[in-house]
């Protein structure tokens, strides 16, 4: 199969970046889609040019470190799956496959594909946690905890904090990945105890970064590859209220 | 500490509410249109005369002129941040695919309704208020008169029911918005109110829309 | 002879003596300490926020873009603790004893005993940092069981709890960070361990971000980088996975135990191209309904749908009548090799086994199966495009983890004073084979319960030593030669890409010092991997400049590699027995099961580098069971 990628390329930070074309054959269905990134690469070091530079680690789904618009859509074409799970299979010989960063003001380009997402840490840092130093925890059965509860609160912190939300939303708002840790952690009895103040932190350490509001396209929830629900966005705006009007 | 954008949301959520109650209020007041016109004519002066005599209608009335001013405000302060945390553009765009056009589109729903607002303002509101109007056999400013005056031209119809249809699509998303940046999360009521959500935006914007036909086809003799 | 300081007292009383002895450091004085911790998994993050909690000041690295991306968060099925909480006659004395005989009686008894000691206060932890593991409706926890035990004692968080134990230690990193007592330093690698009169004072890391390389002193240093699976090149590792920092705290001085010893994980995605990069896991779980099996005949053409039930050869079954397609992982790997290099193996190149739920799907209906399995099932379409309740799924042995690493003593430190390894980096509880779940306990355990004790005993000799700056002239030394190796990189008129070196490497140990190896496939792979490495000095092409560049990186990774698997198989070559994961073809039974011997191996190999060129130098570590009696594993 033979693509024509239009790649972005930005040297770093500053610089201004551009589309690049790029023709590749020989590309197989089995492959995925960073590994046909790979061969790309491949033959740009053979040609003694500089390699596309992109974010990838674990290539089965789980550490989120990959994450680029392929076709104008946040981790490509399928829903609930990421860059690298996404497969050649999906595309047809001879298409044009236009691969771009996430974008938000909030991710600043470090090289080509390359963001910074490092203001996902500062939202955590700012209170998404349980204040727990280790040696403190009690027994762990002593706080029954309903099943379905521990369920909701799982799917909540499955999030893998790839960005792809933030890329997709039309304000590159941070409302889901947010919203997702606040929900994890107020669902649980021993994170209710920080909940208003974890909230009231996170949402103004949203805003700090530089990341837009939410206004509810909940377009987040159809390409997040853990299909992590907007409903979240509901709770985290109900604890926000909830500690807003109870704030002292 | 600043104020976070969550809580604009939460003004534009309010006002938006409080803009849809009044919708209702309104929508009330235009159905007697519908009544047989000799009944209609005095009815609606009637009703007319009802929302600006009374005090407690006029603290309403202000609240409702906060509103509008603080809902179109708030979306302006807010788009502006957005467009602050966008960046750079994608050169090839599809997010369009993953979700709803008007739920990307209010701006410019609430434009065109802004809009429609001022020409509103200014055939009726203004006219009622300062102008100076004939009075009905009650007494009461016949307001009846120059609203059917104005429903026997077709290009205003027109005008007007495309600002109610950019008013449905608005309300068909903002309704629900609303009640999530409230805090309702739960999947039950959540979707609860998004399917009564979905039958009110229908029937606030097929009730408006009917009026002037109604009136169109049924009064043009007149 | 090495000397692991295994406390005095009973078994069961070691570790509490240990820490009622051990030294102390005032709450006032540990502010005036730096401890430097390398990698930012559960063993790293765990260690890092727990020391600040004490008050020490941490500096955190990692070459991730976030603390949280490390590869703890692939691991799927649970994670073990001595609970008992169904009641099922467990005990840390039996979870001991599992895990020491799981690796095949070539670990330390008082460490192993520790491991399983502190599991308990670390279920306790993560259920405290908010850790949703699994829950039965009366909201107590739930356990299920694993591979080579016969209790249930794992708990878990769906197929992620690796990932939610890293989430929970990397939000504890993240308050420490927000309280000012730990600094993170992302996308930072560790090119340099800097010593100073012989004791561990800081690393040399390069900003990737930028290029900047960057001095870091410190009063201690802990690596807790992970495992080295990564230099198969194919296998379930994340690309980033590396060597690096542990194999030059090797050429530092800190010896290397059980270099060789890599469990091949049995349910993985096989090879399907020359340009795969990763060998995707498939939870171990699927072989509770799944049965394996390859054609009869070597070299059948025919898919495997088309092959009668008569012309299978459910393999495991007829070897491990007793455990059939349960067999523990190194059996099912080895066995899986078996029929492979027998002809026997399915798919498009030949190197994969059948894994068939036709037999479950007919007996328990389409719905259990997809019931209990629907997202592997899902998973394995997603990837391969293919069916799995129509037609078997096609699976191969893949690298998964290292039980070898650095030498460490009971207090988790290298042979370097003051250079601490952790988690996977070090080599010290799995013996020769790991037990499924037992990876996610030992870096907890290791970060948040032992280092945090050890390293104060250790400091608190540091407390009057002379403060060290990076003004030092180890530091400049250290940095010079981190200089000269990537400016070298950089200017190479090679025309052959890093990972081609990677792949070729990766094939060359999977032949020779993988599943099983010889004397003559070791003797050989030595003498290739020297030349590969020759090859590597002049041929290598690095595209790019000194800022962000993925190539850079690779290349000192491979660089690294290629030392390490030579070693690998100095190691493989001198242990003339087979145990766990180490499996050598001279040494077997005639019905081909592994043949350990303890009268000459019963010990732990040390690895001293001796220079570039030169032969490594083998210390021994005596293994004294004092507790447990050695038995032959067997499965049968």
């Amino acid at each position: 199969m033979k693509l024509y990628l239009k790649v972005w390329r930005q040297e770093h930070k500053e610089s201004k970046g551009n589309m690049v074309n790029y023709e590749v054959d020989g590309i197989s269905a089995h492959m995925s889609f960073l590994e046909m990134l790979d061969l790309l690469n491949e033959r740009l070091i053979g040609k003694g040019e500089r390699v596309i530079e992109f974010d990838h680690d674990c290539r089965e789904g789980i550490c989120g470190a990959c994450g680029m618009m392929i076709n104008g859509r946040a981790h490509g074409p399928l829903t609930g799956t990421t860059t690298c799970q996404l497969h050649m299979r999906g595309f047809k010989d001879g298409e044009t496959v236009y691969i771009e960063p996430f974008r938000a003001t909030a991710f600043p380009v470090l090289r080509d594909l390359k963001i910074d997402r490092s203001a996902f840490d500062h939202i955590i840092q700012s209170g998404g946690y349980i204040s727990a130093s280790t040696g403190q925890a009690p027994e762990s059965n002593s706080i029954p905890i309903a099943h379905e509860v521990t369920e909701a609160a799982f799917d909540a912190a499955a999030c893998i904090g790839c960005g792809a939300c933030v890329a997709t939303c039309k304000n590159s708002s941070a409302a889901l990945f947010t919203s997702a840790k606040i929900s994890h952690l107020v669902l649980l009895p021993q994170g209710k105890l920080e909940s208003a103040d974890r909230v009231i932190k996170m949402v103004g350490q949203m805003d700090a970064e530089g990341f837009g509001h939410c206004s509810n396209t909940e377009a987040c929830e159809v390409e997040c590859p853990q299909e992590i629900s907007v409903l979240h966005i509901g709770r985290m705006n109900y604890e926000y209220n909830k500690a807003l009007l109870l704030k002292k | 500490m600043k104020q976070a954008t969550l809580t604009y949301k939460l003004m534009m959520a309010a006002t938006g509410l409080f803009l849809c109650f009044f919708l209702v209020i309104h929508l009330l007041g235009n159905l007697q249109l519908l009544l047989p016109e000799s009944e209609a004519r005095e009815q609606f002066n009637w009703y007319s005369h009802l929302l600006s005599g009374n005090i407690l209608i006029k603290i309403i009335s202000y609240i409702l002129y906060l509103s509008l001013i603080g809902h179109a405000v708030y979306a302006l302060i807010i788009t502006r941040k957005n467009i602050a945390a966008n960046g750079s553009k994608y050169v090839y765009d599809k997010r369009s695919q993953v979700s709803a056009w008007n739920s990307r589109n209010m701006g410019i729903l609430g434009t065109i309704i802004l809009i429609f607002l001022i020409i509103h303002f200014k055939d009726y509101w203004y006219v009622y208020k300062f102008g100076h109007l004939p009075l009905d056999a009650k007494g009461n400013k016949d307001l009846y008169s120059i609203v059917i005056t104005s429903f026997q031209q077709g290009w205003y119809i027109i005008i007007y029911e495309l600002s109610f249809i950019a008013l449905g699509f608005h309300l068909l998303h903002g309704f629900f918005s609303a009640s999530r940046t409230l805090g309702l999360y739960h999947p039950k009521y959540s979707g609860a109110v998004r399917v009564f959500g979905w039958v009110y935006s229908l029937a606030i914007t097929l009730g408006f829309m009917l009026i002037p036909i109604y009136i169109y086809f049924n009064l043009n003799a007149l | 002879m090495m000397d692991a300081k295994i406390p005095v007292g009973d078994l069961a009383d070691k570790w509490n003596n240990y820490k009622d002895s051990s030294k102390l450091i005032n709450p006032a004085n540990r502010k005036k300490l730096d401890i430097i911790v390398v990698g930012t998994g559960l063993a790293g993050s765990s260690c890092a926020a727990t020391l600040a909690e004490q008050g020490y000041n941490v500096k955190s690295f990692c070459f991730q873009d976030s603390a949280r991306r490390a590869h703890s968060v692939a691991a799927q099925g649970g994670v073990n603790a001595a609970k008992n909480y169904k009641n099922d006659g467990d005990s840390v004395y039996r979870m001991f004893y599992d895990t020491i005989k799981g690796g095949d009686f070539r670990s330390r008894e008082a460490n192993v005993y520790r491991l399983a000691e502190c599991s308990l206060a670390l279920i306790d932890q993560a259920v405290a940092q908010g850790v949703p593991f699994a829950r039965e409706y009366g909201g107590y926890l739930n356990n299920r069981s694993f591979g080579g035990v016969q209790v249930s004692r794992t708990f878990y968080a769906r197929g992620q709890t690796g990932q939610q134990l890293m989430i929970g230690a990397y939000q504890a990193l993240m308050r420490q960070v927000s309280a000012g007592k730990v600094k993170t330093y992302t996308r930072h690698e560790m090119l340099e361990l800097v010593l100073v009169d012989g004791k561990a004072r800081g690393i040399i890391a390069r900003n990737l971000e930028t290029g900047e390389i960057e001095r870091h002193a410190a009063n201690a240093v802990v690596l807790a980088t992970g495992g080295y699976g990564k230099v198969y090149y194919l296998s379930t590792l994340a690309m980033g996975c590396n060597s690096s920092a542990i194999w030059r705290a090797h050429k530092k001085g800190a010896f290397l135990s059980g270099v060789s010893w890599i469990q091949f994980h049995p349910t993985c995605l096989p090879q399907i191209g020359e340009t795969q990069s990763k060998l995707t896991l498939m939870s171990e779980s699927l072989r509770n309904d799944g049965r394996i099996w390859v054609p009869k005949k070597s070299g059948d053409e025919r898919v495997p749908n088309e092959i009668p039930e008569e012309e299978r050869d459910y393999y495991l079954e007829r070897r491990y009548p007793t455990f059939g397609n349960l067999s523990p992982r190194d059996i099912s790997s080895r066995a899986a090799k078996e029929r492979i290099d027998a002809g026997c193996g399915v798919g498009p190149m030949k190197n994969a086994v059948c894994l068939d739920f036709s037999k479950a799907i007919k007996e328990q209906g389409r719905d259990k199966i997809e019931e209990k399995y629907g997202n592997l099932f899902r998973m394995y379409d997603k990837i391969n495009g293919v069916d799995a309740y129509k037609e078997p799924m096609l699976i191969s042995p893949a690298a998964h983890f290292t039980m070898g690493g650095l030498w460490v003593d009971y207090d988790l430190m290298t042979t370097i004073p003051g250079l601490f390894a952790l988690g996977e980096a070090n080599f010290s509880d799995h013996g020769a084979n790991r037990l499924g779940a037992n990876s996610l306990l030992q870096s907890c355990v290791d970060g948040y319960f032992i280092a945090p004790y050890t390293i104060p005993n250790y400091l608190s000799g540091e407390l009057k030593a002379e403060k060290v700056t990076t003004d030092h002239p180890s530091f400049a030394e250290a940095e010079d030669s981190v200089r000269e190796q990537l400016s070298r990189f950089l200017n190479l008129k090679g025309h052959l890409s890093a990972d081609h070196f990677h792949k070729t490497l990766g094939r060359l140990l999977y032949n020779k010092c993988g599943l099983s190896r010889t004397r003559e496939s070791l003797q050989e792979a030595i003498v290739e991997i020297r030349a590969l490495k020759k090859s590597f000095d002049h041929e290598l092409k690095i595209t790019g400049d000194e800022g962000v560049n993925s190539e850079l990186e690779k290349a000192g990774r491979v660089s690294d590699f290629l030392e390490l698997g030579e070693l690998m198989c100095h190691d493989a070559l001198q242990r003339e027995e087979s145990c766990g994961a180490h499996f050598r073809e001279e040494y077997q039974t005639s019905d081909g099961e592994a043949v350990r011997n303890d009268k000459d191996f019963c010990y732990v190999s040390a690895w001293e580098w001796k220079g570039e060129g030169a032969e490594p130098e083998l210390h021994k570590e005596p293994l004294v069971f004092e507790t447990v009696q050695l038995t032959v594993r067997s499965y049968k």
